[in-house]
């Protein structure tokens, strides 16, 4: 007896360039790179029509301006049809008063699933798990967070995830555990003898030369 | 689509675009600009806009073409 063939299962790396696409969304033909100079929040939900997915996009709705603020966009998906999304979209703005207004992909084909690893067979054959990719505006995959199907994302993390990742491009420094804006950041541990030994001079708010904190200008 | 409707004539994004065109934007940042929608919208839309030919792009700038100065007329 043969052995039945299991579909291989990419996973994107953090760093990488993400896989470009074309797709079909609630908001016409878009491809990855249309989304060239800001940052991106790609993520995608089992289905349509479901109790944690609705939950999820109403949440994703009530950070979209705060997003916006930090030049980062959203962009959901499911293996539904648009046809789906845009009776969901109606239904969620008819009997629960919030308004869709990101684009959501149509990957009937599971075309940008596959490119993204969406599918967790020990999750669900044909149902997108709950990926989030952060993607910045270089189009490179800063982070990744999988959730499975009975879990619903946090919000504030995602908003705290986009800050952190902002904070460090900007400063080149490091956030530590738990870090929200205005908190002390990590200064990035230093790389030789020489720097070690001088770094406990430097100011920083040292517990040992290798973990030491500063406060950002506010702002920053 | 956002831009260019069924019966292949603008939306009123796409008409939108068109007037930014006609009033001196050329890349997409300049029209999100003038029109302000956001840049992946526009990018998209262009894209339309060029391949049901109300648009023409050379080199990442965008003008109207003939069509494009008719529908906006």
């Amino acid at each position: 007896m043969s052995e039945v063939q299991k579909p291989e299962i990419r996973f994107p790396i953090l760093g990488q360039k993400a896989p470009d696409f074309e797709a079909l969304t609630t908001q016409g033909t878009l491809r990855l790179s249309d989304y060239k100079g800001t940052w991106l929040i790609l993520f995608s939900h089992p289905a349509d029509f479901t109790p944690v997915c609705t939950t999820e996009f109403m949440a994703f709705a009530k950070i979209y301006d705060d997003l916006k603020k930090r030049n980062t966009e959203l962009l959901g998906l499911s293996v539904d049809s648009v046809s789906s999304h845009i009776a969901w979209i109606k239904n969620v703005e008819e009997k629960m008063g919030v308004k869709l207004t990101f684009p959501i992909i149509a990957d009937l084909n599971k075309e940008v699933a596959h490119k993204f690893g969406m599918i967790h067979p020990e999750q669900s054959k044909t149902e997108t798990v709950r990926c989030t990719f952060v993607i910045d505006p270089e189009s490179k995959i800063r982070a990744m967070i999988y959730y499975p199907l009975t879990t619903g994302r946090n919000m504030n993390e995602i908003l705290r995830l986009i800050d952190a990742l902002q904070t460090t491009d900007k400063n080149k420094v490091a956030t530590p555990a738990n870090w929200k804006p205005g908190d002390p950041v990590v200064v990035p541990p230093p790389a030789t003898i020489e720097q070690a030994e001088a770094r406990l001079k430097e100011g920083y708010d040292c517990k040992d030369w290798y973990l030491c904190m500063k406060k950002l200008p506010e702002g920053q | 689509m956002p831009c260019v409707a069924p019966d292949g004539k603008p939306t009123s994004s796409g008409m939108a675009t068109l007037k930014s065109l006609k009033d001196g934007a050329s890349t997409p940042e300049e029209v999100a600009g003038k029109t302000g929608q956001p840049l992946f919208r526009v990018r998209s839309g262009l894209r339309e806009l060029k391949n049901a030919g109300f648009v023409e792009e050379i080199e990442g700038k965008y003008s109207l073409s003939k069509n494009g100065e008719t529908a906006i007329q």
